[in-house]
């Protein structure tokens, strides 16, 4: 068979069901294969960026690997973001590019461009397939190292020559790398010692990160828990583990946490961290974090254990095998009575709880985050551009499970929010994709509108309209003197004849009976979907850390309006 | 934070490490790129094939403070086609060093200089001679240093071999 064949044959071993992608002349073979077959679905997004994003959606959704395809040179620098926003948040991908034939490599062919040496530093690993009886074994280990250990996205680059040629295809080979075994297991007497420690600490919290969504132990965390009476606070990454209902959590820590969750950073005795990775913008100052606590860092990646801070118990290992051995000890385990050290916490929690103002005038921001979660809760998959209404969406939604939310944390990619639900509208179709933007982030993947009416995939953007580009208008007014840079967005586009132009359906709503009849009606419709909501634009995002600062050194609601 | 179980002293210091990856065309630029990227030092790299396998063997010296070194062979060990690394103690290293001076200096003494440096004259023309020497990165500088009155008018250097006793 041909290259390109073995190329559509691998995915359709691996059990893909959509592959999100952008045709060209280099990826041409890969593509008539594609037409001649239908094992997998494909779906045409409108720039190769946003093919990736779909994919990441689709994955952070799912749990599955998402699968991402587009030709070289141009197709594959505009999916750099993609890769670059995947590796960031550890997100397993497999990115297929074409690259010109072999014998034009290094020619300065039309479309050629060096890929792998782009992709190198923003994959967990990449190939340049130069024969094609590698094609088989690159692929599957492509799935292989994307979706084990720490994951990540994987890119392979393949030849147009490469994809003609003829072949005998063999996917039945297992994976044979001797340079990459994942540590899985735990070391059980490292373990033994953190558990002591947990066992003698008097102010213990559970700091879980995006690692335990992606480990799918969410259950474990939460009876673990339960169990020790130990309370949890979350990452921007692991938002929904706890469950927002859940008496053991304490809200979002970080720059824009909750004031109880960043306090009981602040005060904690013994940190236990769960598949986080002291990112700055979780930390605030570094040297003041956690600065009573000893650290239990628990993490499949060696890598992520001492970068940052000095670990007193590092364990490295799967965290769900982990925490159901830490289960198994500490059914047989006497804990502490930490209801005091609980009990400070729902002080805190009651002094500061996390509020907006509300107004009868306008409509503030949290608002219709708060009233989507009110009206859709659990049947709703929020996922987020970057920026304020990324931080409220964080803030107020109530989730209620992992994988509730898909936003890009590490990389900050402003364009990812309509792709990414796309790629979730895919992956759920039982549920409502509902994407939560600004009027900054829309306008940078905005040609996926005719993705989502050309596919049938029913994204409800939500737009939360405050004329500026929010966040950093609100650092130039907190911290440089209120010049507004460049951040205010006078020119805008009439959202609603914009969706409709394209064949969805639009809405433009002031007052909250409106966005109440706005969001049912979208929801009936079916259809990708733009609500336009005119919100008050100088609303700041609280509380905040202001940068340098340690996390009890917050702004806090009141502070700022002096 | 704590730190009563173990700290990272600040010091810095230089490190010797080995690495075991596998032939691949991009085996070189994953392991450079890595420094770059990380804000890491190279102070001297070489690579050659293990005999009889699919793997290389570059020997890398670095600097940094415990807390860098250490996140330098994790990072290592973390790229997929790297399959051992190795950050030496106790090893022997060897430097070697190329120099080419003019005919018309003192060959007699340049020769026993040499000569005390584990090296020699290699080559001769009419208008250049070419010494090399094999020794520690340390005595290696000392010597190119003490060559410097000969005014040598080529210096390449090997870069630092390694093995651990």
């Amino acid at each position: 068979m041909t290259g390109a064949k073995m190329v559509t044959e691998s995915l359709h071993e691996e059990g893909v069901d959509v592959v999100f992608g952008y045709p060209g002349g280099a990826i041409m073979n890969v593509y008539d294969e594609i037409y001649k077959q239908d094992n997998f679905q494909h779906i045409l997004t409108r720039h190769e960026q946003a093919a990736i994003h779909a994919a990441e959606g689709y994955a952070k959704s799912t749990g599955k690997v998402g699968v991402a395809i587009v030709t070289s040179g141009p197709g594959f620098t505009n999916a750099v973001t993609g890769l670059a926003d995947a590796y960031m948040d550890s997100i397993p991908l497999v990115v297929i590019s074409g690259q010109v034939p072999t014998t034009i490599i290094g020619t300065d062919g039309f479309q050629e461009i060096d890929a792998i040496g782009i992709s190198r530093p923003c994959t967990k690993h990449n190939y340049l397939i130069n024969h094609i009886d590698d094609i088989a074994r690159v692929m599957k280990e492509a799935f292989h190292i994307a979706s084990t250990g720490r994951p990540g996205p994987v890119h392979v680059d393949i030849p147009k020559d490469i994809t003609a040629q003829m072949g005998i295809f063999d996917y039945s080979k297992p994976v044979d790398l001797p340079t990459y075994k994942p540590t899985v297991n735990y070391n059980k007497r490292q373990l033994k010692k953190a558990m002591e420690a947990i066992s003698k600490a008097k102010k213990p919290l559970l700091y879980v990160g995006g690692g335990a969504v992606l480990a799918n132990c969410s259950e474990e965390i939460r009876e673990f828990s339960k169990l020790t009476n130990i309370p949890a606070v979350e990452t921007l990454m692991a938002r929904g583990v706890m469950g927002h209902d859940n008496k053991m959590f304490f809200g979002m820590l970080g720059m824009h946490g909750e004031y109880a969750a960043n306090m009981a950073a602040h005060e904690t005795d013994l940190l236990i961290s769960l598949g986080a990775r002291f990112d700055d913008r979780v930390t605030g100052r570094l040297d003041q974090f956690a600065k009573k606590a000893k650290v239990i860092h628990i993490d499949i990646d060696p890598t992520s254990i001492d970068k940052l801070v000095d670990t007193n118990y590092p364990i490295v290992g799967d965290l769900k095998v982990t925490l159901k051995g830490m289960l198994e000890a500490a059914s047989e385990m006497k804990f502490n009575d930490y209801s005091n050290w609980n009990d400070l916490l729902l002080e805190y929690r009651e002094k500061q709880p996390l509020r907006f103002i509300d107004s009868t005038e306008t409509i503030k921001p949290q608002w219709p985050i708060v009233r989507i979660g009110e009206l859709l809760g659990d049947k709703a998959i929020v996922s987020t551009d970057v920026g304020q209404h990324q931080m409220w969406a964080a803030q107020f939604y109530p989730f209620s499970r992992p994988r509730q939310f898909v936003t890009s944390g590490g990389l900050g990619t402003m364009g990812f929010g309509l792709p990414a639900a796309m790629g979730v509208a895919r992956g759920n179709p039982d549920k409502i994709s509902i994407n939560i933007t600004g009027d900054g982030s829309i306008l940078m993947n905005i040609q996926e509108l005719m993705t989502c009416v050309e596919s049938k995939l029913p994204v409800i953007n939500v737009i939360l309209n405050n004329n500026y580009l929010g966040m950093v208008r609100q650092w130039q007014t907190m911290f440089y003197g209120n010049r507004l840079s460049e951040t205010v967005l006078d020119a805008q586009p009439n959202f609603q004849m914009l969706v409709e132009a394209f064949g969805g359906v639009g809405y433009k709503v002031k007052t909250k009976e409106e966005f109440d009849a706005a969001l049912k009606d979208a929801v009936k419709q079916k259809k990708v979907a733009m609500i336009e909501v005119i919100v008050d634009r100088n609303e700041d995002v609280l509380p905040m850390v202001p940068n340098g600062h340690a996390l009890n050194e917050m702004t806090l609601i009141g502070d700022t309006d002096a | 934070m704590h730190s009563d179980n173990h700290y990272y002293d600040k010091e810095i210091t230089r490190q010797v490490i080995s690495v075991v990856v596998l032939n691949e065309n991009n085996a070189l630029s994953r392991i450079v790129g890595l420094f770059s990227a990380r804000g890491y030092n190279i102070d001297s790299l070489t690579v050659a094939p293990v005999e009889g396998s699919d793997y290389s063997r570059m020997t890398i010296v670095t600097t940094g403070d415990k807390r860098v070194i250490s996140q330098i062979v994790k990072q290592l060990n973390k790229l997929i086609p790297i399959l051992k690394v190795n950050e030496h103690k106790d090893v022997i290293e060897k430097d070697t060093v190329l120099m080419k001076f003019s005919i018309d200096n003192n060959l007699a003494d340049i020769d026993v200089i040499a000569k005390t440096y584990h090296g020699s004259i290699q080559d001769v023309t009419d208008d250049a001679i070419i010494v090399s020497a094999t020794d520690s990165a340390a005595r290696i500088a000392n010597f190119i240093s003490v060559m410097q009155k000969y005014k040598p008018l080529e210096i390449v250097r090997s870069g630092i071999v390694a093995i651990e006793r």
